[in-house]
């Protein structure tokens, strides 16, 4: 593990140190739960949509120190963007806006594109039957 | 660990200082993760040094320079046979730990096949029984990994029930590596005895920390490394009754009475010699002062933290060792949090391993994959202090409160 410590960048360890958007969102368009206790990571993104827009996203996390990070930054990311932008969010962006992730922690930025893409699918299936 | 390190490879910072845990103006280190290796003492370093050097001859020479060498090895097998009630002649040097577990294991496996292909062995063992195992039971050997209760203890009982005519070799260690269990080996040897079936410990994390005889114990062979208490890395050694048939892991030269090839690593043999004549001067006292703050950070644990709760036997358990499970938080995140206060334990969390499983000795002591997630495990050594552990008091709690804030586990259950 500390081999892996040492791998993990300035900003990985400002997001583990400083996570952004932290807690719920009371009344979200749409939540994310992904992971299980087994592997030992569990994520919660919450978000809050206008006119098509997610204004707001928090999220809850269980997990390691680049569970935390991937957590903060992919709120980060997605503040401001439309559905159709958030969509195109990949572990891969969360990863890079990192400056990169261990190869033993990718898994983390996937967890964290997996609770956004069913956050956004929750909330498209909530928006469904009003149309 | 390279955060770790960042603040102590300024200039000027000598091994000493790092040892010593303070660093001048830097950011006080505290090493609690003793169990995984410790801080060779300096009198080892320094009984070790001429061996490299002046007396640096081959055990094997005739001439003097070789004897020179032979005569301090053979010093250090004396004192590592005393320490453990054992005769010199049943000690064999090896390079550590994982080495004298695969000789036991493999060694006495292939001499008596021709007797049984049943080992048994228990479901904590550290890797190096259990690969060794493993390894055996791919090759026809039929292996039985007994259960422990929730503290950590094998039931002799078990043992018993479980012995077959085919059984060969039972090994049990003599105190967890993770939750600092002391196994009831006395028992499990007589039941290994009576069936006339060979009886090995994996005693590394005992030996130089709680007194271990071999004969008290009944076992036929017992695994020594000289890094888990202020010996160098690189060097064990396992303990073999005269009598006991196994085959070598090494074949080669003559060393060691033909049953390990290799020329002898002498000044690592007489650098753990000097940690066992060291372990033995020490180890009563500084097994009290250890239980004490032990048992002072376990309370002041319980105190400070709520939803917490220790792994392992609460008397049972090596005097050194804190081992604990902290709901809702991972601890991997824990650690990171701790080595940012200068802070170094371990965890059987998954997060730390390439596995992502997390410790298969907690789930074996029916933990939750979430309460193995949470552990913490704190293990002290020579150079702590109560300020040390005061810190850990001191710090831990609003680590955990920080984190609960983040964790959805935590949510649910409030």
């Amino acid at each position: 593990m500390p081999d892996v410590w040492s791998q993990y960048s300035n900003k990985v360890m400002d997001h583990f140190k400083n996570p952004r958007n932290v807690g719920e969102i009371e009344n979200p368009d749409g939540i994310g739960h992904v992971g299980n206790p087994v592997c030992g990571d569990i994520m919660e993104l919450y978000i809050k949509v206008e006119d098509g827009i997610i204004v707001d996203a928090k999220f809850k996390t269980f997990g390691c120190g680049a569970a935390i990070a991937t957590s903060s930054m992919v709120t980060e990311i997605v503040k401001g963007k439309s559905i159709e932008e958030a969509l195109r969010i990949s572990n891969k962006t969360v990863a890079e806006a990192l400056d990169g992730l261990p190869a033993l922690k990718m898994h983390c930025s996937v967890l964290a594109e997996d609770a956004l893409k069913l956050a956004i699918e929750d909330y498209l299936g909530r928006q469904k039957p009003k149309k | 660990m390279e955060r770790g390190i960042a603040w102590v490879t300024g200039k000027g910072v000598t091994v000493d200082s790092i040892i010593g845990g303070i660093v001048e103006g830097q950011l006080r280190r505290i090493y609690l993760d003793h169990a995984a290796t410790t801080p060779t003492h300096p009198e080892v370093v320094k009984a070790m040094l001429p061996y490299f050097t002046d007396a640096f001859g081959n055990p094997s020479s005739i001439y003097s320079y070789g004897q020179e060498a032979k005569g301090a090895v053979e010093k250090a097998r004396t004192r590592v046979a005393e320490l453990i009630g054992a005769r010199s002649e049943e000690i064999v040097f090896t390079s550590g730990g994982t080495e004298a577990d695969n000789s036991a294991l493999k060694g006495v496996a292939h001499a008596n096949e021709h007797k049984g292909n049943h080992i048994i062995t228990t479901s904590i063992e550290h890797h190096a029984v259990m690969e060794a195992c493993k390894f055996l039971e791919r090759r026809g050997f039929r292996i039985t990994y007994l259960p422990v209760d929730k503290y950590g203890l094998v039931d002799p009982d078990d043992v018993k029930r479980v012995i077959t005519d085919k059984t060969i070799l039972i090994s049990v260690m003599h105190a967890s590596n993770e939750v600092g269990t002391i196994e009831a080996l006395e028992g499990i040897g007589q039941i290994a005895r009576e069936a006339g079936v060979y009886f090995h410990s994996d005693a590394v994390q005992a030996v130089g920390h709680i007194p271990v005889n071999v004969d008290k114990l009944k076992v036929d062979l017992l695994s020594i490394s000289g890094h888990k208490f202020y010996g160098p890395k690189g060097v064990g050694a396992l303990y073999t009754r005269k009598g006991t048939k196994l085959v070598s892991l090494m074949h080669g030269g003559e060393q060691e009475k033909r049953r390990r090839a290799g020329t002898e690593n002498v000044p690592g043999i007489v650098g753990l010699g000097k940690a066992v004549e060291l372990a033995g001067q020490e180890m009563g006292k500084e097994a009290n002062r250890l239980a004490d703050l032990r048992d002072r950070l376990i309370r002041g644990l319980m105190e400070r933290i709520d939803h917490i709760r220790l792994n392992g036997h609460p008397e049972k358990r090596l005097p050194n060792n804190v081992n604990v499970s902290i709901d809702f938080v991972e601890g991997e995140s824990m650690l990171l949090n701790l080595d940012l206060e200068g802070i170094c334990g371990s965890t059987g969390s998954a997060c730390s391993s390439a596995s992502l499983e997390p410790s298969h000795v907690l789930l074996a002591l029916g933990l939750s994959p979430e309460q193995a997630h949470g552990s913490l495990r704190f293990t002290l050594g020579r150079e702590n202090t109560e300020a040390d552990t005061e810190r850990v008091l001191e710090v831990l709690p609003g680590i955990v409160a920080k984190l609960r804030a983040m964790s959805p586990l935590f949510k649910t259950r409030e």
